[in-house]
């Protein structure tokens, strides 16, 4: 007699067949109000950018990496005249301000750059998932594949925005504490002040691509968890392994397909005539990685299950 | 509500398959085993008929979740289908989900970023929502939810009614057909309740189609016209509230100086459930009429000192359903 005994699975009777409910019905299902189609709108992305820098944690992280020239460039000021080694372009620091900027690119590439971008790359997913976030933004709905390539602009904006940063921080800072005026390249030749920002501005645009791909390995890194340290730390370590491969000579066959090989090859574009081949090399491994990466990263997360 | 969007609607609704069933949210066999081979919603029919409010309860980890996210899209499923608004899930998402407000596991927001800013971001990620008055809306909903005063409070500051009306309200941004509403008063303190209970009472009068997920059958048997009872991954029941009340088998109590002859008696009146309490006697009343079985007893011998019928209790028909007891279900 008690209910519970009933098979599980038996109903009551279909809800449906329970009589139509006093509201309106199927033949009244109008939408309340006229909506125009979908658009094609930057809101996601301003909004996306928004929290990207405005994040107290990144803005840190690019202080930090502003704070590179500066550190340089008065160590620099105070230093002897032409004490000892250093990181390349720092001795040419004090006949031409301008090259604080090359130096300090040189110094914040193999570590700073890296990790200040897997910090936001590891949180891009992981950091939404976390906190629950994520199957809100989903139901609104944003499509995952617009999602993922929202993300991956505003990470690519963030590479763009710490690499800029280095290097007019180090050009005006180099301007302030060292003589300016034209520069001798590594070739030997001399161009003007204006042909030599050209070139920083090459240069950063660079080292941005450059940072796309750790940017682009971070997003799918980011799919994978719901932990954004650990997203974070794995992105930052493979940048280190790569580095740490590349420098292995026994590895010589792998190198060139290393991300972070032709890194340093920037100072091709500080030659005359420009030697592009190096450079060239760096972008088509870069845009190579962002390929894979962007694609397993899509695959990951349009199937994955968002179970936070 | 103008005759010209019904038009459009219908229009745009004449290309999708016809379902059998046509109600605002079907579910066919809809299953989900997750990886670790653990078997959450076990081959569900779920039908929530167009203007209904239906209260979709059962307990704990009962696979209620588990079965709103799969109405969504958010995890696939294993087997089965979904329609939400006539319409096949997930493969028309971006259609479908415009028009469905969800609140799903609790509230989920950036905790350094104010009530308003964080509504701020889902708004912007509409793509249906018109920009130019994103503010108006926004403020529209946080005052339905009467979190217009804490608007500039960070999340990370709001007591848990407030974040559980942020979300209520962040379902609220656009005018919905669907609203998914789980636990949606989870937190919140009586006063709060019945204000939720009212916006819902309110919203199902405009004609949106309300799912209302709970634990708790107290909470929605007040709003609710239909019923549907999880019990570890299957729908135990499924039917209007007037369908699950009659489900409810009322009892009898005999208070009696002689419990076993009043018992005895019971049993061979055919009653079931016959227990003793004491001086007092209990039994279902089945299909038997209170009147005959009470002069049954007097005329058995039995001394009756009191006699009562219990009326049907839902919480019992649902504690029936679901089994009692803290352990979670499976």
């Amino acid at each position: 007699m008690s209910v519970a005994e009933a098979p599980a699975g038996s109903t009551v009777g279909s809800a449906a067949g329970s009589g139509p409910v006093d509201r309106p019905g199927p033949a009244v299902r109008v939408l309340p109000t006229a909506r125009p189609g979908r658009r094609v709108s930057s809101r996601l992305l301003r909004s996306e950018l928004g929290m990207v820098f405005r994040r107290r944690r990144n803005q840190m992280a690019l202080v930090v990496l502003a704070g590179v020239p500066v550190l340089i460039g008065v160590a620099v000021r105070l230093a002897a005249p032409g004490a000892g080694e250093g990181p390349a372009f720092l001795s040419d620091i004090t006949e031409n301000g301008v090259f604080l900027a090359f130096a300090s690119l040189v110094v914040v590439l193999p570590l700073f750059l890296p990790l200040a971008i897997s910090v936001v790359a590891g949180d891009a997913v992981s950091g939404e998932a976390q906190l629950g976030t994520l199957r809100y933004l989903l139901t609104v709905p944003v499509g995952r594949a617009r999602l993922l390539a929202v993300k991956y602009a505003a990470l690519v904006a963030f590479c763009l925005a710490a690499t800029v940063l280095v290097a007019a921080v180090g050009a005006v800072l180099g301007a302030i504490l060292f003589p300016t005026g034209a520069a001798t390249l590594l070739s030997g030749t001399q161009i003007s002040m204006v042909a030599v920002l050209g070139r920083l501005g090459l240069v950063a645009l660079y080292v941005a691509a450059c940072m796309a791909a750790v940017g682009a390995i971070g997003l799918f890194v980011s799919t994978l968890t719901e932990t954004p340290v650990a997203a974070m730390a794995t992105t930052a370590t493979l940048a280190v392994v790569s580095q740490v491969l590349d420098s292995v000579p026994q590895l010589h066959a792998i190198h060139s397909y290393l991300f972070s090989h032709y890194w340093l090859q920037f100072g091709d574009l500080l030659r005359d005539p420009v030697s592009t081949e190096g450079v060239v090399q760096g972008l088509l491994v870069s845009a190579v990685y962002v390929a894979i990466f962007g694609s397993l990263a899509w695959a990951r997360f349009t199937s994955k299950d968002v179970s936070s | 509500m103008t005759t010209s969007t019904a038009e459009v609607w219908s229009r745009s609704e004449a290309g999708s398959t016809p379902s059998t069933v046509d109600a605002a949210v079907v579910t066919r066999g809809l299953t989900k085993r997750f990886r670790g081979g653990q078997l959450a919603v076990n081959g569900i029919d779920l039908v929530v008929p167009w203007g209904g409010v239906y209260g979709f309860l059962g307990p704990n980890g009962s696979g209620k979740t588990t079965t709103i996210r799969m109405l969504v899209g958010l995890i696939a499923a294993t087997r089965g289908e979904v329609e939400l608004l006539g319409r096949p899930m997930p493969r028309h998402a971006g259609a479908v989900l415009p028009r469905v407000g969800a609140l799903i596991e609790g509230p989920a927001f950036h905790p350094y970023l104010s009530g308003w800013a964080n509504l701020a971001r889902l708004d912007a990620a509409d793509r249906i929502a018109e920009p130019a008055t994103s503010a108006a809306r926004i403020d529209a909903a946080l005052d339905r939810v009467g979190l217009l005063a804490a608007k500039r409070k960070k999340y990370r500051a709001y007591s848990l009614g407030m974040r559980q009306r942020l979300a209520i309200a962040a379902a609220l941004l656009q005018p919905r057909d669907l609203l998914i509403l789980d636990e949606p008063t989870n937190g919140l303190d009586p006063q709060g309740t019945r204000e939720v209970r009212s916006l819902i009472e309110g919203l199902a009068a405009d004609g949106t189609t309300v799912l209302l997920s709970s634990h708790l059958l107290s909470e929605v048997e007040q709003v609710c016209t239909h019923v549907g009872v999880m019990h570890v991954g299957r729908l135990v029941s499924q039917g209007s509230l007037a369908e699950l009340q009659a489900m409810a088998v009322p009892t009898i109590r005999v208070e009696t100086s002689q419990p076993e002859l009043a018992a005895a008696t019971c049993a061979r009146l055919g009653l079931s459930d016959v227990e003793r309490h004491g001086s007092g006697v209990t039994a279902a009343l089945g299909s038997a009429e209170p009147e005959a079985v009470c002069a049954a007893l007097v005329r058995a011998g039995v001394p009756v000192r009191g006699f009562a019928v219990a009326s049907a209790d839902l919480e019992d028909v649902f504690v029936q359903l679901t089994g009692e007891g803290f352990d979670v279900s499976g």
